[in-house]
C-alpha cells in the first residue's frame, strides 16, 4: 500500500516541471499564436541560472531558506526577462509571417541559447544544489520518498491555482483570455497588443524558468535538457489541449504517473507508454482532453502562385547543373567530393521534406525520424542480416515509409502547429528508443562497419551512385507533385473544405504524401549511412529535423527547386562554421537574421529582385 | 467647424482585392450618419478602414483634426473611436462583466464617461446576466454587450457595423432607442445598415455606397423621400 502511494507521489513530483513548461507554452501560443520551440531552452536556462544564483546568494546571504528560494525565484525572473527580450527583438517582427518562419526563428533562438549555455556553464552535467532542510527522505508507510519531492508535488497545484487567480481576477489575465479568443478585437478595443504579447512572453518564459530552477535539486542541469523537456511539454500540450492550463495540468499528471509506473514495470517502456497515451487521447479527442478545435492555426497562410510547368529554360539550366555535377570528380579534390555527396543527400532529404511542407502545407518537425530510420534500417540489416548494400538501399525507403505510415496516421489528424509539435514529439520518441535500446541499436555508440559494395568502394564511384539516385529520386518527386496526386494535395492545403466537397479525401491524401516523403527521406538516410560507413542516433535527433526545415526555409517554400539551393547553402555554411568555436551561435543568428530580413526566403528574394536579369518572372507581390 | 471625422480619397483592399475607390465622407460632432447600400457594396469595409483592421488603406482619414490612416487599431481606439463589429465578436468564454472590463479605457475629454453600472441601466437585460459567459447569451444580448463593451472605452465616435442584422424586430426597436440615447448623450455615430427603416429612425444624414463608390450623400429624410435613388442603388 505504502509502495503504491509513494509511486503515485513520485509521479506527481515529476509532473511539476512538465506542467510549468507546458503551461507557459500554452499561454504564449494562446495569445501570440506562436509555438515557441525555444521554450525548452528557457527551461534549461532556468536550471543554469538557478545553479549560479543559488551559489551566489549562498555566498551573500548564507544557506538559509530565504536565500535558496529567492535564488530560485530570481532565476525564473531572469528567464522571464530573457523571454521578453526575445519577443521584443525577434518575434514582434514576424507575427504576420507564415508559421514556418516563426518556428524557424524560435529554432534560431534554441541554437543561440545552446552555445551561450555551453560557453557560460561548460559541457559537464551539473549536480543541483540541495534545498535547505529538505535533504533525505520522508517515510510514508515505511516507504522512502525524497523530501524535496513534496515541494514539487505542491508546486504543480499551487502554480495552477495562482495562474487561475491571475487569469480570472486580474485585468491582465482577463486581457490574456480575451486575446486568446480574438486578439484583433482586443486591439480594436484600445489594448496595445505589443505589450500584452511581451507580458505573456514574460509570464510564459518565467514559468519555464521556474520549472527548470525548481527541478534542480532533483535533476541538476545539462545541455540536453532543452530538447528532452520540449518533447515532453509538446506531448503534454497535445494531450491536454492547446490553450488549456487545466488540461496541461491533467496531462502532466497523467504523463508523470506513466513515467513513475512505467519505469517500474519495464524500465525502457516509458517512451512507448507516452506514445500510447498520446495515441489513445488523439484518437478519442483529436484536440486533447480539454482543447478546442478552433484554436488550431497560426500565422498567415502562405500565398502560393500555382506551380507552372517547367519551362525549357529551367530544364536546360537543370541539365547544365547535372552535367556540372557529373563532371565534379574532374575538378574537385576528395574533400570537395565528400562535401558534394553530403549536399546531394541532403538535397534529396530537403526535397522530400519540402513535398510535405510546400505542396502539402504541413510543417513536419520530425523528418529526421525517417532520414535516420532509413539509415538505421540499412545499418541494422548489415549488422543482423548481412544483406548486400544494393538490397539494403532498396529496403531503406520502405522501412522509413513504414515508420511514416504509423506516425503519419496520427499526425494528419491535426494540422498547423499541432502537426509540427506532434511530428517533433514522435521523432524524439523514435530517437529515444534508438538511443536507449543499446543492445540492438548500439545506443550512443551507433553502428559501425557499414561497408559499401566493392563496385562503389571508391569515393568517385560512390559519388556517381549518389548522384544517380538523388537525381532520379528528386525528378520522381517533382513529377509526382505535378501529377493529379500533387494537385489534390495542394487543393487540400489551400481549401480543405472545398477539396473534401469535390471528393478528395484530404487526410488520406496527406497521409499518403507524408508516407511518400518519409520513404524518400529514408533513401537519403540509407545513402548517408553508406557514405559515412556508420550511423549514430544523431541522424534522428531534433537537430537533424531542423537541418531539413532550415534547408527548405533557406530555399523558399514556394519553389520546387528551393530545397536544392537550401541544402547546398546549409551544408556549405555548416562546413564553414563548424571550424569556428561557436558555430551554433552564428548559425542561429544567421537563421534569425534571414527570417527577419528575407520574409520570402532566399530563393523568393532572388526571384523578386534579380528575376528580371535571369529571365524569371517576378511574382505579384501582395 | 471642422468635422469630427473626415475621409478624403480613401481606398481600401483585402490582400489583392480592391473594395473601396477614393471615397470622401464627413461626420460632424454629435451627428449620426448612416452608410446604406446593398450586400457587398463596401459598407463594412469602410468601417474597418476607419478602424484600421484587416484592410490595406490609402488616402486621408482625419479624426478630430489628426491624421489616423497610418495608426494601428489600438491607437485609433485610444483616440476615442469605438468599434462594434458586424459579427459582434464578444469573448464567448468571458462573462459579461469581464467582456466589459476588456473594453475599459480611461475617461476622455468631450465624451461621456461610462461605468458598468451605467451600461446596465442602458441595457437592463445585461444586468441580470453579468456573471454568465457571453457565449451563452442570445444574439440580441450579444449585440447589446458588443455596444456596451465599446462604450466602456468612453468613445466620442462609435462605428456600428450592421447593428440590426439578424435580430428580432423587438430587439431592433430597443437598438434604435439605445442609439437615440447615445446621440442625446453627445456621441457621434457612424453606422452601416441594410435596414433602411432602422437607419431612417436614427440617422441625420446618409451615404449610399455601391461597388466601393459613394452614389448619394445627403440628409436621411431626402433619401427616404426619393424613391428613384433608392430604386437605383438600394433595391434588390
Amino acid at each position: 500500500m505504502g509502495f503504491f502511494l509513494v509511486q503515485v507521489l513520485t509521479g506527481l513530483s515529476s509532473a511539476a516541471s512538465l506542467f510549468l513548461v507546458a503551461a507557459g507554452l500554452s499561454l504564449i501560443f494562446g495569445v501570440t499564436r506562436v509555438v515557441n520551440f525555444a521554450h525548452g531552452s528557457f527551461y534549461m536556462l532556468g536550471a543554469y541560472f538557478g545553479l549560479t544564483l543559488v551559489a551566489l546568494f549562498a555566498d551573500w546571504f548564507g544557506r538559509g531558506h530565504l536565500s535558496f528560494w529567492s535564488a530560485i525565484l530570481c532565476a525564473a525572473l531572469v528567464v522571464g526577462a530573457i523571454g521578453a527580450l526575445v519577443e521584443i527583438t525577434i518575434l514582434r517582427r514576424i507575427y504576420r509571417s507564415p508559421e514556418l518562419f516563426q518556428l524557424v526563428a524560435t529554432f534560431g533562438v534554441i541554437l543561440v541559447i545552446q552555445d551561450l549555455a555551453l560557453w557560460g556553464w561548460g559541457p559537464e552535467d551539473k549536480l543541483g544544489p540541495r534545498a535547505p532542510d529538505l535533504r533525505g527522505a520522508v517515510f510514508i508507510m515505511g516507504q522512502p520518498l525524497p523530501r524535496y519531492d513534496l515541494v514539487l508535488i505542491a508546486a504543480g497545484p499551487v502554480v495552477l491555482g495562482l495562474l487561475w487567480l491571475l487569469l480570472n481576477k486580474t485585468r491582465f489575465g482577463i486581457l490574456i483570455r480575451a486575446a486568446t479568443a480574438d486578439r484583433e478585437m482586443v486591439g480594436a478595443l484600445g489594448v496595445n497588443q505589443a505589450w500584452l504579447f511581451t507580458g505573456v512572453f514574460f509570464l510564459g518564459s518565467f514559468l519555464a524558468g521556474l520549472g527548470g530552477a525548481l527541478q534542480l535539486p532533483k535533476g541538476g542541469a545539462d545541455l540536453m535538457m532543452d530538447f528532452t523537456v520540449l518533447a515532453g511539454a509538446f506531448v503534454v500540450v497535445v494531450v491536454g489541449g492547446m490553450g488549456s492550463i487545466t488540461g496541461a495540468f491533467l496531462a502532466a499528471v497523467l504523463i508523470g504517473q506513466l513515467q513513475a509506473w512505467g519505469v517500474l514495470l519495464i524500465p525502457q517502456s516509458t517512451l512507448v507508454m507516452m506514445f500510447l497515451v498520446m495515441a489513445v487521447v488523439l484518437v478519442v479527442r483529436p484536440f486533447g482532453l480539454l482543447g478546442r478545435p478552433e484554436l488550431v492555426g497560426g500565422g498567415r497562410q502562405m500565398l502560393d502562385d500555382p506551380l507552372r510547368p517547367t519551362r525549357w529554360t529551367f530544364k536546360a539550366l537543370a541539365l547544365l547543373v547535372v552535367l556540372g555535377l557529373a563532371a565534379a570528380p574532374f575538378y574537385l579534390d576528395t574533400y570537395g567530393l565528400v562535401l558534394l555527396i553530403d549536399i546531394l543527400i541532403f538535397a534529396l532529404f530537403a526535397t522530400a521534406l519540402h513535398a510535405i511542407i510546400g505542396p502539402g502545407g504541413l510543417v513536419s518537425f520530425g523528418h529526421a525520424a525517417f532520414f535516420g530510420g532509413g539509415a538505421y534500417a540499412a545499418a541494422l540489416l548489415v549488422k543482423y542480416a548481412g544483406t548486400p548494400m544494393e538490397l539494403n538501399l532498396v529496403l531503406a525507403p520502405p522501412a522509413a515509409a513504414l515508420l511514416a505510415v504509423v506516425i503519419g496516421w496520427f499526425c494528419v489528424r491535426l494540422s498547423g502547429v499541432y502537426f509540427a509539435m506532434l511530428t517533433l514529439a514522435f521523432a524524439q520518441i523514435v530517437w529515444s528508443v534508438v538511443f536507449q535500446w543499446g543492445e540492438v541499436t548500439g545506443g550512443d555508440d551507433g553502428i559501425l562497419g557499414i561497408w559499401r559494395a566493392p563496385w562503389v568502394r571508391g569515393r568517385i564511384e560512390y559519388y556517381y551512385l549518389v548522384l544517380a539516385c538523388c537525381t532520379a529520386a528528386i525528378l520522381a518527386l517533382r513529377h509526382g507533385l505535378s501529377s493529379p496526386f500533387g494537385y489534390a494535395l495542394r487543393a487540400g492545403r489551400d481549401s480543405p473544405l472545398r477539396a473534401e466537397a469535390i471528393g478528395i479525401d484530404v487526410r488520406r491524401q496527406q497521409w499518403a504524401a507524408f508516407t511518400l516523403s518519409g520513404a524518400f527521406a529514408g533513401l537519403a538516410g540509407g545513402l548517408y549511412a553508406y557514405s559515412k560507413g556508420s550511423v549514430f542516433p544523431n541522424e534522428m535527433a531534433i537537430v537533424r529535423s531542423f537541418d531539413g526545415i532550415i534547408m527548405v526555409f533557406f530555399g523558399g517554400v514556394q519553389h520546387l527547386s528551393g530545397p536544392l539551393a537550401g541544402a547546398a547553402t546549409l551544408t556549405w555554411l555548416k562546413d564553414t562554421l563548424f571550424r569556428l568555436e561557436m558555430w551554433r551561435l552564428l548559425l542561429g543568428l544567421a537563421v534569425i537574421a534571414i527570417v527577419i530580413l528575407f520574409p520570402q526566403g532566399i530563393a523568393g528574394f532572388i526571384k523578386q529582385h534579380l528575376g528580371r536579369f535571369v529571365g524569371i518572372r517576378p511574382e505579384l507581390s501582395s | 467647424m471642422t468635422p469630427l471625422l473626415q475621409l478624403s480619397g480613401v481606398s481600401a483592399a483585402y490582400l489583392k482585392a480592391e473594395i473601396l475607390f477614393g471615397l470622401d465622407l464627413e461626420l460632424g460632432d454629435g451627428e449620426v450618419v448612416a452608410l446604406v447600400g446593398r450586400n457587398g457594396a463596401g459598407k463594412s469595409t469602410l468601417i474597418k478602414t476607419v478602424m484600421g483592421i484587416q484592410v490595406r488603406r490609402s488616402g486621408s482619414i482625419r479624426y478630430d483634426g489628426r491624421e489616423i490612416v497610418r495608426l494601428p487599431a489600438h491607437a485609433i481606439a485610444r483616440l476615442g473611436i469605438g468599434y462594434v463589429p458586424e459579427e459582434r465578436r464578444v469573448f464567448g468564454d468571458l462573462t459579461i462583466l469581464e467582456n466589459l472590463e476588456v473594453g475599459r479605457q480611461p475617461q476622455r475629454q468631450g465624451a461621456p464617461a461610462w461605468t458598468a453600472a451605467a451600461l446596465f441601466e442602458l441595457f437592463p437585460n445585461l444586468a441580470e446576466l453579468r456573471h454568465r459567459p457571453a457565449g451563452q447569451t442570445s444574439g440580441g444580448e450579444q449585440q447589446m454587450l458588443a455596444i456596451a463593451r465599446t462604450l466602456m472605452g468612453n468613445p466620442r465616435l462609435v462605428l456600428l457595423d450592421e447593428p440590426s442584422e439578424g435580430l428580432a424586430p423587438v430587439i431592433v426597436e430597443q437598438m434604435a432607442l439605445a442609439v437615440g440615447k447615445l446621440k442625446r448623450e453627445g456621441l457621434s455615430v457612424l453606422l452601416s445598415e441594410q435596414n433602411l427603416r432602422f437607419a431612417g429612425a436614427v440617422a441625420d444624414r446618409a451615404y449610399v455606397i455601391e461597388s466601393g463608390h459613394i452614389r448619394f450623400a445627403g440628409p436621411m429624410q431626402r433619401l427616404l423621400d426619393d424613391a428613384d435613388i433608392r430604386r437605383a442603388h438600394l433595391s434588390v
